[in-house]
């Protein structure tokens, strides 16, 4: 597992800030909202494959069939 | 040695969640799930080590296998109610984290109901 993640999902997190912040102060508050929508869900699919991953890591161990 | 890693990963996470939440709380959840399934990660190939011993001991003091499958599922089950419910909570979903584990606990207690039956058979066997 690569710590690399963490860093790739805070930079993601604070890019999307950023650019809400710019889209906003031009008046485009539903290219914002579109923006931090986009952006949770490229990092949920992410963490969601990382948590299926740890899923099937905990079923393989504890024999949970 | 592998404590400074996590001890790492989690200081840095923690850093990292607390410069994010400020504007972006949806991604400070996503971070935690992230930390923790990283962590958690590194400390499966101890916890096989461990439970191949348990296991090895158990068959050696010839322990119904059924009943070691049992405890390693609910101890299975509780870990991952926990780790759930833990980020509900951090969410500040208190519900949906007491729904979770109501979830866990019942399906737990499924799980127990053969031991606790082998328990009621031996009462009643050592019952005149």
């Amino acid at each position: 597992m690569d710590v690399n993640l963490i860093f790739k999902i805070a930079a993601i997190g604070m890019i999307t800030a950023i650019l809400h912040i710019v889209l906003e102060k031009s008046g485009k508050q539903e290219y914002a909202y579109l923006l931090t929508l986009v952006g949770v869900i490229i990092v949920l699919g992410v963490v969601i494959n990382l948590v299926s991953n740890l899923f099937n890591d905990v079923r393989v161990l504890f024999r949970l069939y | 040695m592998e404590i400074f890693q996590i001890v790492g990963i989690g200081l840095v996470a923690t850093i990292l969640i607390v410069i994010v939440k400020q504007t972006r709380p949806e991604f400070a959840i996503l971070i935690s799930i992230a930390a923790g399934v990283i962590i958690f990660s590194m400390m499966l190939s101890k916890i096989v080590y461990v439970i191949d011993t348990i296991s090895s001991l158990s068959s050696r003091a010839d322990v119904n296998i059924t009943y070691f499958n049992t405890i390693l599922k609910i101890i299975g089950m509780a870990y991952i109610v926990e780790f759930a419910s833990q980020i509900s909570r951090d969410a500040g979903q208190d519900s949906i984290a007491m729904k979770i584990e109501l979830g866990g606990k019942i399906l737990i207690m499924v799980l127990a109901i053969p031991i606790l039956l082998a328990l009621m058979d031996l009462i009643i066997k050592i019952l005149p």
